[in-house]
């Protein structure tokens, strides 16, 4: 079986959608959703669905695996500024910082990190960059 | 309000110690203090001391060890900045007079390795997202970017600190390297390679306060200013850690409001400063603490680098003592490490290391929380 990560992230379609919040109040984006906008601490904030596309604002690779991770070394990991404000950390499908440029364009994919111990497929969400996109 | 003075001072040496336990640690480096300071059982009226990963009671087992209970003990926690918050309590009670004498200490043992912050929820580890060098090159690479930083400068940083350490036998590492050896040394997380990156480690330091018109055997340091600030949203990059942050440049770094505040309450500015300890967890690390203290104009800290102010012997040396790329990071300890350093500096007991003539000094950490501290001591 295919299971998120965590719950609540993104949505595990085509295409995949972060799934974020936006205050009433004073009009800032958050990821992950939150039910206080930690912004200007006001209650309630709208639920939206983020831009699928966005561009690289920093990146780099993990050259060895971290605490408690299980995937393949070396990947990417980057932050991705998207349209609404908002400047998200992510993976990227992209493991070597030599092939990437600052402010090109990413989208939004969901990809395979490991299999769990129940034989599941555990995916996540990250950025890919545009032009690797098949024709 | 009634002033603080630093009246004794101790250390336990930073670095790896089979079969020492954090207890040990924090009895040698309290032991020391008190004798300096002239203070035994009975003499002090509280203790506050920082650990991250000491446990439960880690301050009670070490004034157990020592027959010195009976008076509050607090544990602190802030992650790089446990000490800087247990400095702070500590400072605020004896201004605001409850207490004239107060022990501060902090020590601990880290695990080896990528440090495993319980701050990461388990979802964080498992998607790759909880690696703490990775936070580093990003915060590097957009330094790099804003303020014309190269890997040169970034090795360099190095290079200076490990000279530094050469005359520190309380650091881990006493030994001189160079820019090849640095940019030899495997790449972490691009653009920073391993020698660019502190080592987690082991030590404990000790300060006892008291009040400023009490008399004192050892030479006083006036405590100007202890603050600790949180972090305010926005920043991603920040040591909040957040998932994400606002495309808004315009908001300050943990770090800027800590300094803003102590140098209000120090009454003095960054032209006034003689010499700095501040936060080099990895060489860029040093170079943004530099910008965000205002050593520098924001994007000069490469030129500041350059001109050679922050080398010993130059305007403003930064990180006499090595730092924490030659000392090492024992989270609870490293923030009082840094102050213990500045007192013997302004005290005059440096050693080859000893800036000349220096009469104020800051130091400065910021770590998970975010928590950034920022002291200010005179003479």
């Amino acid at each position: 079986m295919r299971v998120m990560v965590r719950e609540g992230l993104f949505t595990d379609t085509d295409p995949p959608a972060l799934l974020g919040s936006c205050c009433g109040v004073c009009g800032s984006a958050h990821f992950p959703r939150a039910d206080t906008c930690p912004y200007c601490a006001a209650e309630g904030p709208e639920p939206v669905e983020l831009s699928r596309r966005g561009t690289l604002w920093a990146w780099t690779a993990v050259t060895a695996s971290p605490p408690g991770y299980q995937g393949e070394v070396p990947y990417g990991i980057g932050v991705v500024e998207l349209p609404e404000g908002l400047r998200v950390i992510t993976r990227l499908t992209e493991g070597d910082p030599g092939a990437l440029s600052p402010g090109q364009a990413l989208e939004l994919r969901v990809v395979p990190l490991h299999r769990d111990g129940d034989g599941n497929d555990v995916v996540t969400y990250a950025f890919a960059p545009v032009e690797a996109v098949a024709p | 309000m009634t002033g603080v003075v630093v009246s004794g001072v101790g250390l336990h040496p930073f670095g790896r110690f089979e079969g020492v336990s954090t207890t040990d640690m924090g009895v040698v480096a309290v032991r020391a203090a008190l004798r300096e300071a002239g203070v035994g059982k009975g003499g002090f009226q509280a203790a506050f001391c920082g650990t991250a990963y000491g446990g439960v009671a880690t301050g009670h087992k070490v004034l157990s060890r020592l027959g010195l209970t009976g008076m509050p003990i607090v544990d602190v926690e802030a992650g790089c900045a446990s000490g800087s918050a247990a400095l702070m309590l500590a400072a605020a009670a004896i201004r605001a007079g409850q207490y004239d004498t107060v022990v501060v200490f902090g020590t601990e043992k880290m695990p080896k390795g990528i440090i495993r912050s319980s701050f990461f929820e388990p979802w964080q580890e498992e998607a790759g997202l909880a690696a703490t060098p990775a936070f580093f090159g990003l915060r590097a690479q957009r330094l790099c970017q804003t303020s014309g930083v190269t890997k040169n400068h970034l090795a360099r940083v190095v290079v200076k600190n490990r000279r530094h350490g050469v005359a520190n036998p309380d650091a881990m590492f006493q030994k001189e390297t160079t820019v090849d050896d640095v940019l030899s040394s495997r790449v972490v997380c691009e653009p920073l390679h391993l020698f660019m990156l502190c080592s987690p480690n082991e030590g404990a330091a000790a300060l006892v306060l008291r009040r400023a018109d009490l008399p004192t055997p050892a030479v006083p340091v006036t405590l100007a200013a202890a603050v600790l600030r949180s972090h305010v949203p926005g920043p991603v990059l920040s040591e909040s850690t957040p998932l994400a942050g606002l495309a808004d440049e315009s908001v300050p770094a943990p770090t800027s409001l800590a300094a803003t505040d102590a140098y209000e309450q120090a009454g003095l500015g960054p032209r006034d400063l003689d010499v700095v300890e501040c936060q080099d967890t990895d060489a860029a690390r040093e170079l943004l603490s530099c910008e965000e203290l205002g050593l520098c104009e924001p994007g000069g800290s490469a030129a500041l680098l350059d001109s050679g102010a922050t080398a010993l012997g130059g305007r403003l040396p930064v990180n006499p003592s090595g730092g924490l790329l030659s000392k090492g990071e024992p989270l609870g300890a490293s923030a009082l490490g840094q102050v213990v350093e500045l007192v013997r500096q302004l005290r005059g007991e440096s050693g080859p290391r000893q800036v000349d003539g220096a009469r104020v000094a800051l130091s400065h950490t910021v770590g998970r929380g975010a928590n950034a501290g920022v002291v200010v001591l005179t003479r």
